[in-house]
């Protein structure tokens, strides 16, 4: 693969967080590239270092070195507000605890998304017809968070990340709260936005199963890439 | 959307809202049941001068327009300004406080008074009754309403030290609130055959200059001035002490709203610490999050506005049922502008630190915070 390609490219990625004296390296030396269009999983225990990867691919907190590039953006390199851009207009998550706007029904919480990323908030059920056709939640966007089931909750926190056409969508443990048959759905819907959309997933998750919905699996082991089999 | 966002948020946590909203209430109630009880006060007091239907008012030398309770002016004076040319009537009038809050006992020469104001309107009793001994009085109905127990015709009441018979309620409006014969108030004062002030009535408005004119010739030193004057120099704004206590209460309503809406908004943003990591992970830039935190307070600031005008009018009829006669209240719409921005402002004031909490929240640690 031309890491010219890649959507994301990696290099020597090390992060190190201070929490007082103690100084913890979450990440040594990391490399790692996403081509357009791949949905990759990337799998580890607690404590390897997969959600702090997760962080600084999506801007939420900068690297203590290393190259990373995402969407032709060395978020390491840029701005706190570079990142937040970065974040709204080429970035987008999905939880594993959904993180819905609890006070907003489905449909607010879409329009909000769009909102912060400077798009047009009305109609966007006509434009997104297809997303939200895909997920199936057309009939509960005035529902708010809790009134809904899990796995619905998760689907509209997808239909919230795809609302403004990001070119990466970062999954953190996005099953982690459903039960098998939401897990499942919601599997299947990531794969099938890939494949029908070209969408882009970088999903992270500790369940092999899970990962096996990607085109490659990473693993991760105490802050670096054990294997990368793709 | 952003008005959106924060009406959601208003209404998902309704009893944080309302208490703020009441809190920040309060003192802007403070605010203009201060200023209306000092503005209707004074506008009942000028009402009350107006009702003497005199032309000009004569008042001791060195005395100010908050003093009135002696009476030093030789009542012979009081003739002798009668007999002044263009000077149709002249009336001289005792003053004494009550010893009940504001209110003074008014002697008069009853026939005199009746002559120059037109007489008292009169809402129990009679004119024939008015003073038929020496104790008698009469009151308005506001002072009457005051008293506890209600006076009527028939009660007695206690002032300066001497039990009074009432004798007549009558309607607000003319000098004072309690009036008694001008004899029995020089004595009780201590101050036989001189009265507090002098009122004149001219025979034409147009002679008024040329009568104060011989007014300070005939007596200089002496306070004179026309009764139009004289209103004006009874406005709220001619009272330094009013101005000041109003801007102590403002200080203490801006200080409440500012740390109300402060702890307010900081226990909002506490509450709201994953929602607003959840906004950050959207690409929520630091203006959007802390203009939501303003917006938030903006609106509890003008909530609490509206609060404190519905709460004024609730003291002014508390008012109007306990102390009508002490402090009326007037209701003071041209001061709602001025509780708004105080209102908005310390509660944009108090909002800002909050703010900077939520701005520079890391967007990790908001998410995972439970």
């Amino acid at each position: 693969m031309n890491s010219a390609d890649s959507i994301i490219r990696i290099r020597n990625l090390r992060k190190v967080y201070k929490t007082g004296r103690v100084a913890v390296e979450a990440l040594r030396g990391v490399d790692l590239d996403v081509p357009k269009g791949e949905f990759l999983s990337v799998v580890g225990p607690s404590g390897s270092g997969k959600s702090t990867l997760f962080h600084i691919v999506g801007g939420l907190t900068p690297p203590t070195a290393g190259d990373v590039v995402v969407g032709g953006v060395d978020v390491g390199k840029v701005s706190d507000a570079k990142r937040t851009e970065l974040r709204r207009t080429s970035v987008s998550f999905v939880f594993q605890k959904f993180n819905l706007l609890p006070n907003l029904s489905a449909r607010d919480n879409i329009r909000t998304a769009l909102y912060i990323a400077g798009r047009p908030m009305d109609h966007f059920e006509k434009e997104l017809r297809n997303v939200l056709e895909l997920l199936g939640i057309e009939g509960r966007l005035d529902h708010r968070p809790t009134e809904m089931s899990g796995g619905e909750q998760q689907r509209v926190a997808i239909a919230r990340a795809l609302a403004t056409g990001p070119a990466i969508l970062l999954a953190d443990e996005p099953t982690g709260n459903l039960d098998s048959t939401n897990s499942l759905a919601v599997l299947n819907l990531l794969r099938d936005l890939n494949q029908r959309l070209g969408q882009t997933i970088l999903m992270i998750t500790h369940n092999a199963e899970a990962a096996a919905f990607g085109h490659r699996t990473v693993h991760m082991r105490d802050g670096q890439l054990a294997e990368s089999p793709g | 959307m952003i008005l959106r966002l924060v009406w959601e948020n208003i209404k998902f946590r309704p009893m944080r809202t309302l208490l703020s909203i009441l809190l920040i209430g309060v003192p802007v109630m403070l605010i203009l049941t201060l200023v209306g009880v000092s503005r209707g006060f004074m506008e009942e007091s000028q009402q009350r001068t107006r009702g003497v239907g005199a032309d000009i008012i004569v008042r001791p030398p060195g005395s100010s327009f908050t003093t009135g309770s002696t009476a030093p002016i030789p009542e012979a004076a009081v003739a002798k300004l009668g007999q002044m040319p263009h000077v149709a009537q002249s009336l001289g009038v005792v003053q004494a406080l009550t010893g009940k809050l504001f209110n003074t006992i008014n002697g008069i020469d009853y026939p005199a008074f009746k002559r120059m104001s037109g007489g008292f309107t009169f809402v129990e009793g009679d004119d024939a009754h008015a003073f038929l001994q020496p104790n008698d009085i009469l009151v308005d109905a506001s002072f009457a309403a005051e008293q506890r127990p209600k006076l009527h015709v028939g009660s007695q009441t206690k002032l300066l030290n001497t039990m009074w018979h009432v004798t007549g309620i009558v309607e607000s409006g003319k000098l004072g609130r309690v009036f008694a014969q001008i004899g029995e108030l020089q004595n009780l004062t201590q101050a036989p055959g001189h009265v507090s002030q002098i009122y004149l009535k001219l025979d034409d408005q147009k002679n008024t200059q040329a009568v104060m004119d011989a007014l300070d010739k005939l007596i200089p030193g002496y306070e004179i001035y026309t009764i139009q004057d004289w209103l004006d120099l009874t406005s709220v704004d001619q009272i330094p002490a009013v101005g000041i206590f109003v801007k102590v209460i403002i200080g203490i309503g801006v200080f409440t709203g500012l740390i109300v809406v402060s702890l307010s908004m900081y226990m909002a943003v506490l509450q709201r610490t994953r929602e607003i990591g959840i906004l950050k992970s959207l690409g929520a830039t630091k203006s959007f999050v802390m203009s939501l935190i303003l917006w938030e307070a903006g609106a509890m600031g003008l909530g609490g506005t509206v609060a404190g005008i519905a709460l004024s009018f609730a003291s002014k009829e508390a008012l109007k049922q306990f102390v009508p006669a002490s402090l009326p209240q007037a209701i003071v719409p041209d001061w709602w502008y001025i509780v708004l921005g105080i209102a908005l402002g310390s509660a944009f004031l108090g909002a800002i630190y909050p703010g900077m909490i939520a701005v520079r929240q890391d967007p990790i640690e908001a998410l995972s915070y439970e």
